[in-house]
């Protein structure tokens, strides 16, 4: 589970990027936001173009050597030894912690944990090695956070969250009952069990409705993915927005566009 | 088929978990009492850890069992020993069926007729009332949840409380009809009422059945928890006792026992202690008043030696059956126990019934858990929960190359189609100009997403490709 003991490193110059698909795919707003917040910290990010997928989803069907070849191909394309960070607790539970495991007895074993101890999930890294300090330029707002089970559990990062938002001075940050519950993602959960996937997401998003927010942040893209699409289709008044994305809007004044 | 129309084991299909899942999940009912059972639960484990170093405290429970573990085959054997020093009557059973026929023979040779049982998961696994009967024997469950359940033509939905899916509404109009009690929804009035007709069947029952919690290699000494008396009473009036259990719950030390008792009545109820908590160290001896004359142990190996020869599914092995997993996993709490049809449910089920019943028997378990990790959290021995999970899957599409499966029925859940899925996105994923190509395919050709994708859409909207990917975007910054 979590890692009782972080070391996080002395604030780098430089880092690398890791986009995760989704992001790349369904959300690159929240990439960008993500990028700027850190070129905003002075670090210059380094983007791989040849980064593909994590391989987390092969991971946990069960599918290993598919998932290994995919892995594979990310493990080169990080040789300084920079940080990793990644906007995604998932994808960085991933590289974190299940690198090692994947590539356990493979000549890559040693290169796969070197990695691991390099990643980092990007509110994390912002909080604790930028030690960013955020100056609320919006509107005066109420929100609910939804932080990742990964991001909770795997990554250890629950906290950090509401601490960032809880540099903004005008956002009003409102706690859902059952906040650590499970949203029903998981990846390929939500296919192949799509009733319980579907009860426990009616669920989350009736406990944030009930908290009067009409907006909702989150730390990984499955989640916005899955919370904002069911009250997107069952008319509830919320939307969702990477954390990321939000951070960015509050503190720039304009959505993640490049710069 | 629904909560409360389930009959025994035998009738219940492993493979039918999405039907039932299904019906579980539009019954309001279940959905009301395990909710509302859950979170009580989440809050009583939550104080009861208050002012507690809790990581510290679950990496003591989590190295005495391992420790115990490492040391398992010579732990048994010490453990025979000293239980037979003391009086004790030790037999070893292979499987479920073995384990039924020693209790049996044990039976036949006392002449018994009546069985009264104090609660055991082990025997639910052997699925011991069913086999009794058979025999013509009758084995009454003393346990209150479990007697509950027993009267309903039931299983336990939960390990540590069997009869949580029903309320006291539903719990008064079953003993209303089986037994005759009034209808009230006064629980001390019908917790009476089950005593009262309990402790006859106690005074003239042949054999006492238990479980046991932890048995101490060291001494010699059975421990079992629990809160109504009832086991105290299985365990000393019939004149002989038999406990059953798993090879596994062999601990070195008395001492052990103080700290994963801790773990287990906060983790289970969030009581600091049981209100019994029995020790049995041999038979009535020649000079005391009471107690069975003769005391047995069967030591039950069902599938468990198997999972002790691998390094990481072993883990499973270091339960303490303290049911925390359960209460806290979001998908229990929505489906209920005997939508898994197994004899234990929850995220140790899914773990553990692989191996009693192999993956093609149980192919569904592993996939049905988000992995969002809360049992993890809460074990309190630190059982790895969901990344076993993500083993057995490996397990059930047959592992891989370097690791191969070693559980019986792996490769169960290994379909063309979706082996073909994966081999296709694993190519495309370990080719970034292959990815790069198709991804802004998709994008440029958004317009054509489909709006329905399986179960997704059923509840959702379809997620939207953005117009261009990051990996365009940062393209065009010049990366
Ligand atoms: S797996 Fe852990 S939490 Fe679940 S019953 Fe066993 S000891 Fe308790």
């Amino acid at each position: 589970m979590v890692d009782s003991i972080k070391v996080y490193p002395a604030k780098p110059s430089k880092v690398y990027f890791y986009g995760t698909c989704l992001v790349d795919m369904f959300y690159p707003d929240a990439g960008m936001a993500g990028i700027q917040l850190l070129e905003r910290e002075g670090i210059e990010v380094i983007f791989p173009q040849n980064q593909t997928c994590c391989g987390q989803p092969a991971y946990t069907s069960g599918y290993h050597d598919e998932a290994r070849a995919v892995a594979k191909a990310q493990l080169g394309l990080f040789p300084e030894d920079w940080p990793i960070v990644v906007p995604s607790g998932s994808c960085g539970g991933m590289m974190r912690k299940h690198y090692p495991a994947l590539f356990k007895d493979t000549s890559d074993e040693m290169k796969a944990a070197e990695i691991a101890g390099r990643v980092w999930e990007l509110t994390d890294f912002l909080l604790h090695v930028c030690h960013i300090k955020l100056d609320d330029l919006g509107e005066p707002t109420t929100v609910a956070m939804h932080t990742s089970c990964s991001a909770r559990r795997e990554m250890g990062v629950a906290e950090v969250g509401p601490k960032l938002l809880g540099q903004l001075k005008n956002v009003n940050l409102v706690e859902q009952v059952r906040a650590e519950e499970c949203c029903g993602f998981g990846g390929t959960f939500a296919i192949r069990h799509p009733e319980i996937s579907g009860a426990m997401v009616s669920e989350k998003v009736d406990a944030i409705v009930d908290t009067g927010a009409k907006d909702f942040v989150t730390t990984d893209c499955g989640c916005l993915m899955n919370i904002d699409g069911y009250a997107e289709k069952n008319r509830k008044s919320l939307s969702g927005q990477h954390i990321l994305s939000f951070l960015w809007e509050r503190t720039n004044g304009t959505k993640g566009e490049p710069s | 088929m629904s909560e409360t129309a389930q009959q025994s084991p035998h009738h219940i299909d492993v493979k039918e978990f999405h039907p039932r899942a299904q019906a579980a999940i539009h019954n309001p009912k279940i959905r009301q009492n395990f909710r509302k059972a859950m979170d009580g639960l989440m809050t009583k484990r939550k104080s009861a850890f208050e002012g507690w170093d809790l990581e510290t405290l679950r990496d003591l429970g989590a190295n005495i069992r391992l420790r115990a573990l490492a040391n398992l085959p010579d732990l048994l054997e010490q453990l025979e020993q000293k239980l037979t020093e003391n009086g004790i009557k030790v037999h070893w059973a292979v499987d479920s069926d073995d384990a039924c026929q020693i209790v049996r023979d044990i039976c036949v040779a006392r002449d018994a007729k009546s069985v009264i049982k104090g609660k055991s998961m082990v025997s639910e696994e052997m699925e011991l009332n069913h086999y009794l009967e058979e025999q013509g024997i009758t084995a009454l469950e003393s346990d209150l949840g479990e007697y509950i359940v027993q009267l309903a033509g039931e299983t336990p939905s939960h390990i540590i409380m069997p009869a949580i899916h029903k309320n006291t509404g539903e719990i008064s109009e079953l003993m209303h009809e089986k037994t005759g009690t009034d209808l009230s929804h006064d629980v001390e009035y019908l917790t009476t009422a089950a005593r009262l007709q309990l402790r006859e069947k106690f005074m003239n029952a042949d054999v006492g059945v238990s479980g046991v919690n932890f048995a101490v290699a060291e001494t010699g000494t059975l421990c079992l928890v629990e809160n109504e008396g009832n086991g105290r009473m299985t365990t000393t009036v019939p004149p002989c006792h038999i406990a059953v259990t798993g090879i596994e719950k062999v601990v070195p030390n008395l001492e052990d026992v103080t700290a994963l008792m801790a773990l287990l009545t906060r983790s289970a109820t969030g009581q600091h202690i049981t209100t019994y908590f029995n020790m049995i160290s041999g038979p009535r001896k020649p000079d005391e008043m009471d107690g069975p004359e003769e005391v047995h142990l069967v030591l039950v190996d069902n599938g468990r030696s198997s999972i002790y020869q691998d390094n990481e599914l072993l883990d499973t092995l270091r339960c303490i059956r303290c049911g925390a997993c359960m209460n806290h996993c979001p998908v229990y709490t929505r489906v209920g126990g005997h939508t898994y049809g197994t004899t234990y449910p929850g995220p140790i089920g899914k773990i553990l019934m692989p191996h009693l019943i192999g993956l093609d028997e149980g192919r569904h378990l592993p996939t049905a858990s988000s992995l969002c990790g809360a049992c993890g959290e809460v074990c309190p021995v630190k059982i790895p929960i969901p990344d076993l999970l993500v083993r057995l899957r490996q397990e059930s599409v047959d592992g891989d190359k370097l690791h191969p499966a070693k559980v019986n029925g792996h490769g169960a859940k290994r379909g063309a189609m979706e082996a073909m899925v994966w081999k296709g996105w694993s190519w495309m994923h370990a080719r970034p100009g292959a990815y790069r190509f198709g991804t802004n395919m998709a994008a440029r050709f958004r317009k054509l997403q489909p709006g329905k994708i399986g179960g997704w859409t059923q509840f959702r909207t379809a997620p939207k490709l953005a117009s261009k990917t990051l990996h365009e975007r940062m393209k065009e910054r010049g990366q």
